[in-house]
């Protein structure tokens, strides 16, 4: 009886398991296929991977995928960091309401962020374009008066859904800081950015790090809000693979698939992997 | 004496409308060392921080050397401080910790390292410096935390209860290894503790604090042996506190008895208290004592019995060498040094009874770390 329990239980972890993965591999495998099909193996070859490099399309796309995701991750890990500090310093009654306001866009559907942004920088638009005609007429010098959604706003958006998850985990790692050690290093002739830069960023750089990476890893497979802040000028890799399926769905397609699969992949594991050594450090600490 | 080194003037301080120290008098000698005792909440750690330049007095001045240093940054102040859990940077060695002020001065690497060796020999912790902090013991913390403080040769050390996370056995040898540094070194120690033995074993002067405000400065003699109200009395050591009144200079009437004493000053037939401290009172013979009462409780404390009498529903603590069965009635007998006679302050009647002793009354609940963190208000 129990030895059938188990192997029930195997079996439902092997469906679980060839459903969530069988596609994806499925996916890297056909990326290979020297056919045209994503149904009949041709046999092994690069030729999707050539292709893809010689699109100028997509390289454009990653391109601007990478440019935007570290921009928005710089940016949004030095303003994230700062936030948090400013949160820290917070009486709790103030902090905790705050840090609920704060954590709600990383649970809110990435559509009604996207929408909303688009709604909001259309309306900055219109608004700007008034201004700058009126502006115009003083004559001092010419302000563009029609300004589209594009690279700018894409790394607004990016900026804005990345800073959460900066001060997310920036701020365990203050709290863990002892509070006087700003006060130590002011003592001994720190002014408040000395002890900042030399006591403070050394203290929380694991956080800073493991923020910054799931700035990057967020910004790199955002397709959602990418798609309605970006407008027509500029285009993330996921959106312009979004646009390749509306066509014939190619085998580039899946080679350029399973590049950004690996890519985030291999970011989640090195947050992952920092996440545990931390979390052993921490404990062989309170152990002594 | 020396010269005055840091006076605080009329300082008050309040978080959030509730006042933490109300009109703080103090001057703190060169050289001195001087305690702040008293417990949780009473403003004595406020009161280091002020000093010490974190925090912002309300109202009133502090004056270093005559100067006014309100507005001086922390970082401008010739004080440097040991914190509450030593606050040692993490992410340096020993070495760097200690080296840590000197480098902020800019001095020449050749100067620092002669510094810094030479403090680590000064703390007793020579071929350490190489090591985290993280892999010293409470002790060596402590005294790197010293090490980082003084490397600097500030005028003024201060020490927010630097022992409170030391075992017993080591905060004994620490009291002993500080006094001796500060002898070395001859600089102002200031002190904030709430245990009234480090602070009688340490310093040369005590200032006992209660809810903001000062109940009493001088010398551990002075604040034992003529403690100013029923506070002061209570918090220092054990003292039995009876109500009596002074009809006349050198007398004492309490329990409708005169008891000769060595106070006087009184106006005639004023009430006061009493302060009668437990080992000064003789046991005799119930026909020889100046007062009868019956034993309650005995308890054995190695080097005495902590013996409970009740007095006519007064129940007085009594420390002897001689063992009274429970039960039984005896004298006692009180020379008139052994009488300590207060003003009735706002403290009268509150402490000096145990008639609710139980066995740990001891002087105080130890060492809690968090004792002083809610004094400081706005943290958590």
């Amino acid at each position: 009886m129990k030895k059938n329990n188990s192997f029930l239980d195997r079996l439902f972890m092997a469906l679980v398991f060839v459903f969530l993965y069988a596609p994806i591999v499925l996916l890297i495998v056909f990326s290979f296929n020297s056919g045209n099909s994503n149904m009949v193996w041709k046999g092994f070859s690069l030729h999707w991977y050539t292709k893809l490099f010689r699109n100028r399309i997509i390289m454009q796309s990653v391109y601007t995928t990478l440019l935007v995701s570290l921009l928005a991750t710089i940016i949004a890990t030095v303003a994230g960091t700062f936030a948090a500090i400013g949160f820290y310093a917070m009486r709790r009654r103030v902090r905790n309401p705050l840090m609920t306001v704060n954590n709600i866009p990383m649970m809110n559907a990435d559509i009604v962020t996207g929408v909303s942004m688009c709604l909001l920088f259309v309306a900055f638009f219109s608004g700007w374009g008034s201004f700058a005609s009126w502006f115009n007429t003083l004559g001092l010098f010419r302000l563009p008066t029609h300004l589209t959604m594009g690279f700018g706003t894409l790394l607004i958006a990016h900026i804005t859904f990345n800073i959460p998850y900066v001060i997310l985990s920036v701020g365990p790692k203050l709290r863990q800081m002892d509070r006087n050690l700003v006060d130590a290093a002011m003592d001994l002739g720190c002014t408040w950015m000395q002890a900042f830069w030399k006591v403070i960023i050394p203290e929380i750089k694991p956080g800073i790090v493991s923020g910054a990476l799931t700035a990057f890893t967020m910004s790199i497979d955002d397709f959602v809000i990418s798609y309605f802040t970006a407008g027509s000028s500029s285009s993330t890799l996921a959106m312009t693979i979004y646009g390749m399926t509306k066509k014939k769905v190619t085998p580039e397609i899946n080679a350029i698939s399973t590049l950004l699969f690996v890519t985030v992949l291999v970011l989640l594991a090195v947050i992952n992997v920092r996440e545990a050594r931390q979390e052993r450090k921490l404990a062989a600490e309170q152990r002594r | 004496m020396s010269k005055e080194l840091i006076r605080l003037r009329d300082l008050c301080m309040a978080f959030d409308d509730e006042p933490v120290l109300d009109h703080i008098n103090l001057y703190i000698n060169d050289k001195e060392f001087l305690t702040l005792l008293g417990p949780s909440g009473c403003g004595k750690t406020t009161t280091l921080r002020i000093i010490g330049g974190f925090a912002t007095p309300t109202s009133g001045d502090v004056l270093f050397d005559g100067v006014r240093i309100n507005d001086v940054p922390p970082y401008q102040r010739q004080i440097n401080t040991v914190f509450q859990k030593y606050a040692l940077f993490p992410h340096l060695n020993v070495y760097e910790n200690i080296a840590f002020g000197l480098r902020m001065q800019k001095l020449p690497e050749a100067e620092i390292k002669e510094r810094v060796m030479e403090m680590l020999e000064t703390v007793s912790l020579k071929g350490f410096e190489h090591r985290r902090p993280e892999a010293l013991s409470g002790g060596q913390q402590q005294r790197v935390a010293i090490a980082r403080a003084l490397v600097n040769r500030p005028k003024v050390l201060l020490l927010d209860e630097p022992l409170a996370a030391l075992d017993l056995k080591l905060r004994k040898d620490m009291q002993i290894e500080l006094k001796r540094i500060q002898q070395q070194v001859g600089i102002t120690f200031i002190y904030v503790t709430h245990d009234q033995e480090e602070a009688l074993t340490m310093s040369d002067t005590i200032v006992v604090m209660d809810k903001g405000s000062i109940q009493q400065i001088g010398t551990p003699e002075d604040i034992y042996n003529e403690p100013k109200n029923a506070f002061v009395a209570d918090f220092i050591g054990e003292s039995n506190i009876i109500d009596g009144i002074m009809p006349e200079d050198n007398v004492v009437q309490m329990y409708g008895r005169r008891f000769p004493c060595l106070d006087g000053g009184f106006a005639p037939n004023e009430a006061v208290d009493v302060v009668i401290r437990p080992e000064d009172i003789d046991i005799v013979p119930v026909e020889q004592g100046q007062l009868t009462g019956t034993v309650t409780s005995v308890t054995f404390k190695g080097m005495q019995y902590d013996i409970i009498v009740d007095f006519r529903g007064f129940k007085w603590l009594i420390q002897t060498t001689d063992h009274c069965p429970e039960g039984a009635r005896i004298g006692i007998k009180i020379d008139p040094d052994g009488i300590h006679v207060m003003k009735k302050s706002a403290y009268s009647g509150m402490f000096g009874d145990y008639s609710s002793f139980s066995e740990e009354y001891d002087e105080l609940d130890d060492a809690t770390l968090s004792s002083d963190e809610e004094e400081s208000g706005d943290e958590e």
